[in-house]
């Protein structure tokens, strides 16, 4: 079992920008220090609602990237869906306001050490983790082929620096308004026999990355994805988030998807488990 | 001088404000946001004879000022508990309350057997109200005669100066009765309240949100069932020590379960949207205590149920 991750730390973020893009707003907070430790994959978990909220639990974000600006202090960025009250709430936001926001959390991308041939998926708002991990997989002389998939073009979030930070991006939508017409998983196989790929990174709703790693297990490719699960607390002391995973001694434990995730191992994961306890995790009965 | 100390059975804490059971993990999370000395306690989560997995996912509904949670008492069993987190908790100086749970009379015997000859802990909460652990309509606390049983159990077992605190449940007609009936089978002091059953359905599948169907209720929306169940076991029984809980989110609200009968307050929910809840309930309880003109915290515990006329 893991700990909190040690850079985490409880920071009141002035909002510096927040703009519309597409379905989503794009928001960057000023947090300081936070911007040098923050490692693509990492989350962070935002109070919402103001002081007198009926709202009482924090919400997590995937953190898009960061910039340390030396002196003038670190910037963090998410990609916010409004989704319900209290996302809709962070949307509504104006520079000049200040969030509690706890960063970074989780863990993250695991980074190769050669220079591997990597595929990045995304869904929806999952596009954004994947800009700052394709950076450092490049500074590390990796190629980088991308695959963003939405339902509709509104909802693909694919900003024109970070399409320049790839070799290869594929669109997809299940309406056809941009890019190819069907989902990611309908072109991974190609693109993983054709470019030779070595490792797949994935971030989106639950079904896609199932579907991913049941592509990822036949072409025996390895595949690192960042889940997303209900979370209460972010911290690791609710025990809200878990879901079962494999261990290197192959024992399937209840693990906290904020302190062992969001980013996990696609191979360990007991997908498909929702709303069952699978036979054989430890602690069942 | 101020002062913030209190007690609960035999034991002293220097401060009365605690994490509460299941909301502050063993207390490593917390650690890297505060000092867990700063507590009045750590209350660790309720921990139970062999490891558990808890229940199925999902887990959690948020409600209006609220949280309902269906956990299932996931955790490691008390061996690797004793192993791994008390040392740990040790080694920090915290101030450590055990909490223990059953699925039976006997568990509660053996789990007081095994903490009995534990050095560093300064009490036991004995939760007997879990309304998440299968057979729920079997609740211990629910009934005067198991709730005796449990609590005679860890009695029996636990020997020496070690405090039990029971922990009840709301959900029932008369909190003050069995609040009476665990008194007498050997509870030290009282923890009021733990989480109130409810449900959430989602409107969109139609179906029960959590897997387990049913949940406790948590946070602010609970806190007025919280005052009313100290106010009205504290009036049965002034001189029996509460530990109240339920909705305390600042230290006016912390204030109020003092003023109801609590001498000390645990702090749950809060916590988990925002780590130094409890840092901050604590400076804002001491201030208050002060600005209405208290010397310590003892004068104001159950200063609501003095006599008409009295100032
Ligand atoms: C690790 C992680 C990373 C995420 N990254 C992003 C991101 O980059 N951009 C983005 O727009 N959203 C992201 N989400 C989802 C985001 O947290 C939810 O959309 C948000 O919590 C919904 O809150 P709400 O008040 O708008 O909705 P409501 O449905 O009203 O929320 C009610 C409760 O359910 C929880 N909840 C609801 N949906 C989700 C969900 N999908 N995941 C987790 N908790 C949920 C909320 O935290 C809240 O406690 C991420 C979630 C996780 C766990
Ligand atoms: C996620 C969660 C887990 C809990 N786990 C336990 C537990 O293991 N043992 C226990 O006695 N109470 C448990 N409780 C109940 C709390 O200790 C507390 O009694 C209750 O939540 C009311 O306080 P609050 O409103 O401050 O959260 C849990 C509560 C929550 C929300
Ligand atoms: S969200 Fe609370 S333990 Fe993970």
């Amino acid at each position: 079992m893991m700990g909190i991750n040690k850079n985490a730390v409880q920071v009141m973020a002035e909002i510096v920008s927040n703009k519309k893009v597409g379905a989503y707003n794009h928001i960057v907070f000023s947090v300081g220090d936070i911007a040098n430790h923050a490692k693509p994959g990492n989350f962070v978990a935002i109070a919402v609602g103001g002081a007198n909220s009926a709202m009482v639990l924090r919400r997590a974000f995937a953190i898009y990237r960061t910039f340390d600006k030396g002196n003038s202090g670190g910037l963090l960025e998410i990609v916010v869906a409004p989704h319900g009250a209290g996302s809709t709430w962070l949307t509504n936001q104006a520079p000049g306001f200040k969030v509690d926001l706890i960063a970074p959390l989780g863990t993250a991308f695991g980074i190769p050490t050669q220079p591997v041939r990597a595929l990045l998926v995304g869904g929806g708002y999952g596009s954004a983790p994947l800009f700052g991990l394709s950076e450092v997989l490049k500074n590390r002389g990796c190629r980088v082929d991308m695959v963003l998939g939405a339902s509709t073009a509104m909802k693909i979030y694919a900003p024109l620096d970070g399409k320049r930070s790839v070799n290869s991006l594929t669109i997809v939508t299940e309406d056809g308004t941009t890019g190819l017409t069907g989902k990611v998983t309908d072109v991974l196989g190609d693109i993983i026999e054709t470019n030779e790929i070595d490792i797949i990174y994935s971030c989106g709703p639950m079904g896609m990355l199932e579907a991913i790693n049941q592509i990822s297990s036949n072409f025996g490719v390895v595949h690192q994805c960042a889940i997303e699960e209900s979370m209460a607390c972010g911290i690791g002391v609710c025990m809200t988030c878990v879901l079962p995973i494999k261990g290197e001694d192959g024992v399937v434990r209840m693990l906290r998807s904020c302190i062992d995730g969001p980013v996990v191992d696609g191979d360990t994961v007991i997908w498909n488990s929702k709303r069952t306890i699978p036979d054989g995790t430890w602690g069942a009965h | 001088m101020f002062n913030f100390e209190t007690s609960l059975g035999q034991a002293s804490f220097a401060n009365p404000i605690f994490t509460a059971s299941g909301c502050a993990g063993s207390g490593r999370e917390l650690s890297q946001f505060f000092e867990l000395t700063e507590l009045g306690a750590v209350v660790t989560k309720s921990i139970m004879l062999k490891p558990r997995s808890g229940r199925a996912t999902p887990r959690m509904a948020e409600t209006p000022s609220g949280m309902l949670n269906s956990i299932g008492l996931q955790g490691p069993g008390i061996d690797i508990f004793l192993e791994k987190d008390i040392p740990w908790l040790r080694d920090q100086g915290a101030n450590i309350v055990v909490s223990i749970a059953g699925e039976s009379v006997e568990d509660y015997a053996v789990l007081a057997r095994k903490l009995r000859s534990v050095s560093g802990i300064s009490a036991l909460e004995v939760n007997i109200s879990c309304p998440n652990v299968e057979n729920r309509g079997q609740v211990f606390a629910c009934h005067p005669e198991t709730a005796r049983a449990a609590i005679e159990a860890v009695r029996r077992n636990i020997g020496g100066e070690l405090p039990i605190i029971a922990k009840l449940t709301p959900d029932v007609t008369s909190i003050a009765m069995i609040a009476e009936e665990v008194v007498a089978a050997g509870a030290d002091a009282l923890a009021l309240i733990n989480t109130v059953l409810g449900m959430v359905i989602d409107t969109n599948t139609m179906r029960p949100k959590l897997a387990g169907k049913t949940g406790g209720l948590s946070g602010p929306a609970i806190r007025p069932v919280a005052v009313r169940a100290i106010y009205q076991v504290h009036e049965a029984m002034p001189q029996v020590k509460i530990l109240g809980m339920g909705g305390v989110a600042t230290g006016r609200d912390a204030f109020e379960l003092i003023l109801a009968g609590a001498s000390a307050v645990s702090i749950g929910t809060a916590t988990f949207g925002n780590p130094t809840a409890v840092m901050k309930i604590k400076e804002e309880l001491k201030a208050g205590l002060i600005a209405h003109g208290f010397d310590s915290l003892k004068e104001a515990v159950g200063y609501a149920h003095r006599v008409e006329g009295n100032l």
